[in-house]
């Protein structure tokens, strides 16, 4: 089996796909790291949904305003031109189709689009936050994970086994071996390692892959 | 017309057992410490009040504010988007004893349905959760061919509502990001109580600048030192 990209490579190629001044809405977590790889020139507008747009880096140790915090409840600092809103309009722009892109983890994600990524199934706590409406209204709605589990198995499925977030939203998918398009409810390969075949890209893909005439390399700096 | 409250115990006085409280805030930014804290007082002086429904985006964390009120036993619900934080174990210990109730929401809808609450209307249709567990039950309707998931309003006895700045009509501001729910709240409850860092007389706060009119607020009290929620928690404070 050949390498795979690290989780910061994937992010970063996330990042080259957001436009300079689009809006964006990171997930908790991994997702966060793709804001670090904005490429040169370019400078996108960072939502998060307890309300505040176009926020900046974490401030140093011990420089924390804890009222100025993001969805993750992390400090954060504000860039030139933010705002603050209520949760209300934070979320009008979030369904209201104001987002140019939302970027999230995910536990598994169906050929058709659906998304799996807040419940591993009925027990402990179960905590939704902000997903299910992150999943509706932005223009593209992407998701950033390994290609398999922890276990080896495939994240991409035909359907979806966990509780569904949303139906039918994922646009594209960035893994650590390929870079796949949700089209017509079917898996489309736009880039995979070159170190890679199809054939095993394909035997470690819970659902059938659809191979345009172009296939690209997916190719990240080392980071 | 003076809306200010000398003291905290005053500000929550006639919330009762069994009512729904709102709570502001966002994790620990724009939490209301104090006044939770009158509350808590109140219940450990005389037993009341008990019985209460929650609303809340999370459960609290650590040992201090909305955290005190579920370990002190006087919540018999949470209506929250996310019961988690980075010390959630006062929530999660009674939620797995079944000794308190949990109703889950996604955060858009939540924040949504307490806006509806304080607007007059009862019901409305989001795209949020359609397909998922969360819908089951709910009334879902086609619009220019996508579907969409009927959520109703949500409104409360009293809202607990932490601002920067308070004049005596009850215009508020907030403080950076610690706006999230609280003006939607402040609109959903029947009485509102706010805390303030300062109150001022009415002109001073620039009519442009207020973020929520007077007419959706009950009570003001200053707490001018008022405390914040997450650096309570990383300082290991426990409210007992």
């Amino acid at each position: 089996m050949s390498s795979k990209l690290t989780n910061a490579q994937i992010a970063w190629r996330a990042a080259q796909d957001i436009e300079d001044g689009a809006y964006v809405n990171l997930g908790i977590g991994f997702p966060e790291m793709v804001a670090k790889f904005q490429p040169p020139g370019r400078q996108a507008i960072f939502h998060t949904e307890n309300g505040v747009l176009n926020f900046g880096e974490a401030p140093a140790a011990g420089e924390e305003d804890w009222d100025l915090i993001n969805a993750g409840k992390k400090a954060i600092t504000l860039r030139p031109g933010a705002s603050f809103f209520h949760h209300a309009d934070s979320f009008a722009m979030v369904r209201g189709g104001h987002l140019d892109v939302a970027i999230l983890g995910t536990y598994e994600v169906a050929q058709n689009g659906d998304l799996a990524n807040w419940s591993t199934g009925p027990k402990g706590v179960p905590a939704v936050g902000g997903a299910m409406d992150l999943v509706h209204g932005a223009k593209r709605v992407a998701v950033i994970t390994d290609h398999v589990t922890k276990d080896g198995k495939p994240k991409l499925v035909e359907r979806c086994n966990l509780p569904l977030t949303g139906v039918g939203c994922v646009t594209r998918i960035y893994t650590s071996l390929a870079v796949i398009d949700v089209e017509n409810a079917r898996f489309v390969l736009r880039e995979k390692l070159p170190s890679m075949s199809v054939d095993e890209l394909q035997a470690v893909t819970g659902a059938k892959l659809v191979l345009p005439d172009t296939i690209a390399d997916l190719v990240a700096p080392e980071l | 017309m003076d809306k200010t409250v000398p003291n905290l115990a005053t500000a929550v006085a006639g919330i009762e057992d069994g009512m729904t409280v709102m709570i502001g805030g966002f994790g620990g930014s724009g939490a209301p410490i104090e006044l939770i804290h009158a509350l808590v007082d109140r219940f450990k002086a005389t037993g009341s009040p008990r019985n209460l429904t929650l609303v809340n985006n999370n459960a609290g964390n650590g040992r201090v504010g909305l955290a005190a009120m579920i370990d002190a036993g006087m919540v018999a619900k949470m209506i929250c988007s996310f019961p988690r934080s980075a010390d959630p174990r006062a929530f999660t210990e009674k939620y797995l004893a079944g000794e308190i109730g949990l109703e889950i929401v996604p955060q858009g809808t939540l924040a949504e349905r307490i806006r509806a609450g304080g607007a007059g209307i009862p019901a409305f249709y989001t795209p949020a959760s359609y397909g998922t567990d969360v819908a089951k039950g709910k009334p879902v309707a086609e619009f220019d061919g996508k579907h969409y998931v009927q959520e109703r309003w949500l409104k409360a006895d009293a809202a607990l509502i932490k601002a920067e700045l308070a004049d005596e009509l009850g215009n508020l501001t907030y403080r950076k990001a610690a706006r999230n729910f609280s003006p939607l709240m402040a609109a959903a409850a029947q009485v509102t109580i706010v805390q303030a860092t300062s109150i001022v007389q009415p002109g001073e706060i620039d009519p442009e600048h207020v973020v929520t009119p007077g007419i959706f607020v009950d009570r003001v009290v200053a707490v001018p030192d008022a405390k914040q929620e997450e650096a309570l928690m990383r300082e290991g404070v426990a409210y007992a």
